[in-house]
C-alpha cells in the first residue's frame, strides 16, 4: 500500500515537473538606477519595462521560433555608479545567462557596461542614455532615445529662435558624459545661430556637489538672456532655487535630464516657465501613445514621464525582434534589432547605422507645477 | 657668563627669532592672499567679489557646525568619529519628518522647535552609538575605535538607505529610503538685496546659528562643570578615575553634544538646500568639515570654524575663478598648510606619550 502511495506521488510529481517545464522561460535582464539623484528614473524605467513584459506574458508570452517562452525580467540597481552598473552587467551576464539587457538610464552606467555586453555578445538596448558615444562601443549596443548632440541643438534653436535669447550661460556636470556632451554641443550650436555664450561653468558631481552659488554668481555677471541648466532634475532644481535666491531672473532650460514628476515638486517656483527637451508627449494624440498613457496611470496610478515611455519602446523594440529572430541566438537577436521598423510610444524607430533612432523630439514647459506640450521638432 | 646664562641667552635670541620668523611669515601670507583677492577684485568687479565672500561665509557656516562636533569629539576622546557626517545626515532626515508633520497641524515658530527636537533625537541617536560601538573599546589601541567608527559610518548609511519595501515589517517603519525627498519650507525664503549683493534671510539665519552654538559651546567647555570635567577627560583618563570623575558619563554627554551639532548642520543644510538626495548625503559635507576640522587644528573649537571659513571662501572662489576647481582646492589648501603648520591653523603640538 504504501509503496504504491509512493509510485503515485512520484508520478504526480513527475507530472507536475514536466508541466512546469512545459512554459519555456525567456531571460531579459534590466539595469537602472533606484537609488541617488536620479531615483525616480530608474523607477519609471523599470515600471515602463515591466508593463510591456506583462502584457506579452499574459497573452501566453513571446512566440521564438514557434515555441512560446514567458519573458523571466530580472532587474538590478545600478546606483547612478558606473561601477555599480558595470558589476550589474556582468552578474546578469555570466551568472543569470539573460539573452538581451534593456538599460542602463545613465550614459556613464551604460558606458560602463557596455563594453562588457559587447564581448560576451549579449544584446543591449539602452532606453534613454543619450550620449553619442553609447552606441559605438560596438554593434551589439543599441537605444531607443535620440542622441546628445541633436537634444543640445534642439535646445540651443529653441533658445535662439522662440526665446529669441542672444546671450546664454551654461551650468554643467562636468563628472558626466551625459551633460558635458550636451554642453558642448549646445556652445557649438548656439554660436553658430549667432548667439553667444557669455559663461560656460561647470560643477564636479551632482551627489558632491550641493551649493552652485558660486558658478551662478559668475553667471549673474555675465548677464545672459537664458540660462541652460544642463543637469538631471535634482541638480537642475537646486541649482534654479540658488539662481532665483542670488536675483537671476531671466528664463532657464533644459536637457531631458529634466523629465521626473518630482521636479516642479523639487524646484517650486523657481523652475516655473523653464522650457526643456524630452522624447515624447503624454499629449501625443496617436493611439499607440495614449494607448500606453492609459495603461500605465490605471497600473501605476501616474503619468508616465519619458523615461517610462522609452522604456516601454525599448522592451517593445526587443519583444518584436526575438519574434523575428526566431532564436535566443545573441547574434541573430542583434540582426534583427537591426532591422527594426516599428512604430512606438515615441515615434516610429528605425535604426541608422550606428544603431540610433531616428526620430523627432518634444518640448516641453513647467507651467503651475505640470509639464505642458509646447511643440515638436524634427531632426 | 656662566654656562647657564649663555644657554639662556642662546634661546632666548632663538625665541625671538622664531617670533620674529613667524611674524614675518605672516606678513608674507597676508600680502600673497592680499595680491590675489586684488587680482580677483580687478578681472571680476568688486561686487562679484562680495557676492562671492558672502557664498563662501554661508558655506564655511555648513561645514563650521559639522566640524565643531568633529573637533570637540576629537579633542575629548581623541577618536576620529567618522559616523559624525552621518549623524547629519540623520539629523537632517529627523527634520523632515518633524517639519512636514509640523507644517501639517500648523505649529508656530516650526523651526525653531525642528531643530531642537532633531538635535536631541539625534543626540540620542549618538549616545546609543557611542555606549554599543566605542565604548567597549575605550582602552583598546586606538586604531580599533576608529575602524568601528568607519564601520559605524557605512552602517548608518547603508542601513538608512534600504528600501523600505525590501526589509520585514519592524525595520521597515525606521529605514528612510533611498528616495529623494523635498524639504518643508520651515522659513520662507526671502532675498535682500543690498547694492547689488543678495542675500538670503536663510544664509543670514545659517550664520547667526552658527555663531551661536559656537558661543554656547566655548561656554560649556569653558565655564561650567562639565565642561571641567571634560576637560579633565581630554587631559588624562586615568587621573580622572582617581578624582571620582565618571568618564563613561562625561563621554557620553560629549558625544551627545557634538552629535546634536551635526544635527543642528544637518537641518540648516536641508533647509539651505530644500532637499534630501538620500542617506548618503552625509559623505561628503562630512569629509569637508572633517578637512576643514584638521585644518584649523582638530581639537580646538575657535580653530575649526577658522578651519571652515577658509574652506569655505576659498572653494567658493577657487570655483568662480575656474569651476573645475572647487572641490579639489580644499585638498590643496589642506596639504600646503599641513606642511607650514603640522598641528593646523591653531592647534597646538602635544607629544605623544610613548
Amino acid at each position: 500500500m504504501n509503496k504504491k502511495l509512493l509510485i503515485l506521488l512520484i508520478l504526480v510529481c513527475f507530472l507536475f515537473s514536466v508541466s512546469v517545464a512545459s512554459a519555456k522561460l525567456v531571460k531579459i535582464g534590466g539595469v537602472a538606477c533606484l537609488t541617488g539623484g536620479a531615483a525616480t528614473y530608474g523607477a519609471s524605467t523599470k515600471n515602463g519595462c515591466l508593463l510591456a513584459f506583462k502584457a506579452v506574458n499574459a497573452e501566453g508570452g513571446v512566440d521564438i521560433g514557434g515555441t512560446k517562452y514567458l519573458i523571466n525580467y530580472i532587474f538590478e540597481d545600478d546606483q547612478g555608479s558606473a561601477e555599480v552598473a558595470a558589476n550589474a552587467f556582468r552578474k546578469l551576464i555570466d551568472q543569470d545567462e539573460v539573452v538581451a539587457i534593456i538599460g542602463s538610464v545613465m550614459s556613464k552606467c551604460t558606458l560602463a557596461g557596455a563594453p562588457i555586453a559587447q564581448d560576451a555578445g549579449v544584446p543591449v538596448i539602452s532606453p534613454t542614455s543619450t550620449n553619442a558615444q553609447v552606441t559605438l562601443t560596438g554593434d551589439y549596443i543599441f537605444r531607443a532615445c535620440f542622441i546628445d548632440p541633436f537634444q543640445g541643438a534642439v535646445v540651443a534653436n529653441f533658445s535662439y529662435n522662440d526665446l529669441k535669447a542672444k546671450t546664454a550661460a551654461v551650468i554643467f556636470d562636468n563628472g558626466n558624459d551625459y551633460t558635458k556632451g550636451i554642453a558642448e554641443v549646445f556652445r557649438e550650436s548656439f554660436e553658430k545661430l549667432g548667439g553667444k555664450v557669455v559663461a560656460y561653468e561647470s560643477f564636479t558631481d551632482e551627489d558632491k556637489t550641493t551649493d552652485f552659488s558660486a558658478q551662478l554668481t559668475n553667471i549673474k555677471a555675465a548677464n545672459p538672456e537664458v540660462i541652460f541648466l544642463d543637469a538631471y532634475y535634482s541638480a537642475a532644481a537646486l541649482e534654479a532655487k540658488q539662481a532665483r535666491a542670488l536675483g537671476i531672473t531671466v528664463p532657464f532650460v533644459g536637457p531631458d535630464g529634466w523629465d521626473s514628476a518630482e521636479f516642479p515638486k523639487l524646484g517650486g517656483e523657481a523652475v516655473e516657465g523653464g522650457h526643456f527637451c524630452t522624447h515624447y508627449s503624454a499629449e501625443d494624440p496617436r493611439p499607440i501613445a495614449q494607448n500606453f498613457v492609459k495603461k500605465y496611470t490605471e497600473t501605476y496610478g501616474q503619468t508616465p514621464d519619458a523615461l517610462a515611455a522609452l522604456a516601454y519602446d525599448a522592451a517593445l523594440i526587443l519583444i518584436d525582434s526575438l519574434q523575428r529572430a526566431g532564436s535566443t541566438d545573441g547574434a541573430a537577436i542583434r540582426d534583427a534589432i537591426f532591422a527594426t521598423n516599428l512604430e512606438c510610444v515615441s515615434g516610429q524607430i528605425i535604426f541608422d547605422e550606428n544603431r540610433n533612432p531616428i526620430k523627432k523630439a518634444a518640448v516641453l514647459k513647467v507651467e503651475n507645477g505640470k509639464f505642458v506640450f509646447v511643440k515638436f521638432v524634427q531632426p | 657668563m656662566t654656562k647657564k646664562q649663555l644657554s639662556d641667552s642662546i634661546n632666548n635670541n632663538i625665541l625671538t627669532y622664531n617670533k620674529l620668523t613667524n611674524w614675518k611669515k605672516y606678513v608674507f601670507i597676508s600680502v600673497i592672499i592680499l595680491f590675489f583677492l586684488f587680482l580677483y577684485v580687478l578681472s571680476f568687479g568688486i561686487k562679484v567679489f562680495l557676492q562671492q565672500l558672502v557664498n563662501g561665509i554661508q558655506l564655511g557656516s555648513i561645514y563650521a557646525l559639522i566640524a565643531l562636533g568633529y573637533t570637540m569629539v576629537y579633542g575629548i576622546v581623541k577618536l576620529i568619529n567618522f559616523a559624525h557626517g552621518d549623524l547629519f545626515m540623520f539629523g537632517a532626515y529627523i527634520s523632515y519628518f518633524l517639519g512636514n508633520y509640523f507644517i501639517a497641524h500648523n505649529f508656530h515658530y516650526s523651526f525653531i522647535i525642528v531643530l531642537i527636537f532633531s538635535m536631541a533625537f539625534t543626540a540620542l541617536l549618538g549616545m546609543t552609538i557611542e555606549r554599543i560601538a566605542y565604548k567597549p573599546l575605550r582602552f583598546k589601541p586606538r586604531l580599533a575605535a576608529l575602524i568601528t567608527a568607519l564601520g559605524v559610518s557605512l552602517f548608518l548609511e547603508n542601513f538608512f538607505a534600504l528600501s523600505p519595501e525590501n526589509i520585514p515589517f519592524p525595520l521597515n517603519k525606521i529605514v528612510f529610503g533611498p528616495r529623494f525627498l523635498p524639504f518643508p519650507a520651515l522659513i520662507s525664503d526671502k532675498t535682500y538685496n543690498l547694492a547689488g549683493i543678495s542675500i538670503n534671510n536663510i544664509k543670514i539665519l545659517n550664520i547667526i546659528i552658527t555663531v551661536i552654538l559656537m558661543i554656547l559651546l566655548q561656554y560649556i567647555v569653558k565655564k561650567t562643570m562639565i565642561g571641567k570635567a571634560m576637560r579633565a577627560v581630554a587631559f588624562h583618563k586615568d587621573a580622572c578615575l582617581m578624582m571620582g570623575i565618571n568618564i563613561n558619563k562625561i563621554i557620553t554627554i560629549t558625544f551627545g553634544i557634538g552629535t546634536s551639532l551635526a544635527a543642528a548642520a544637518g537641518t540648516l543644510f536641508a533647509l539651505t538646500y530644500g532637499q534630501l538626495q538620500s542617506p548618503y548625503l552625509g559623505i561628503w559635507p562630512g569629509l569637508k568639515a572633517f578637512i576643514a576640522a584638521v585644518l584649523g587644528g582638530i581639537g580646538s573649537i575657535p580653530g575649526a570654524m577658522l578651519g571652515s571659513y577658509v574652506m569655505g571662501i576659498s572653494e567658493t572662489f577657487a570655483t568662480s575663478i575656474n569651476s573645475n576647481f572647487g572641490y579639489g582646492i580644499a585638498f590643496v589648501i589642506l596639504i600646503v598648510v599641513l606642511i607650514f603648520k603640522p598641528a593646523g591653523l591653531l592647534g597646538k603640538f602635544t607629544k605623544e606619550k610613548v
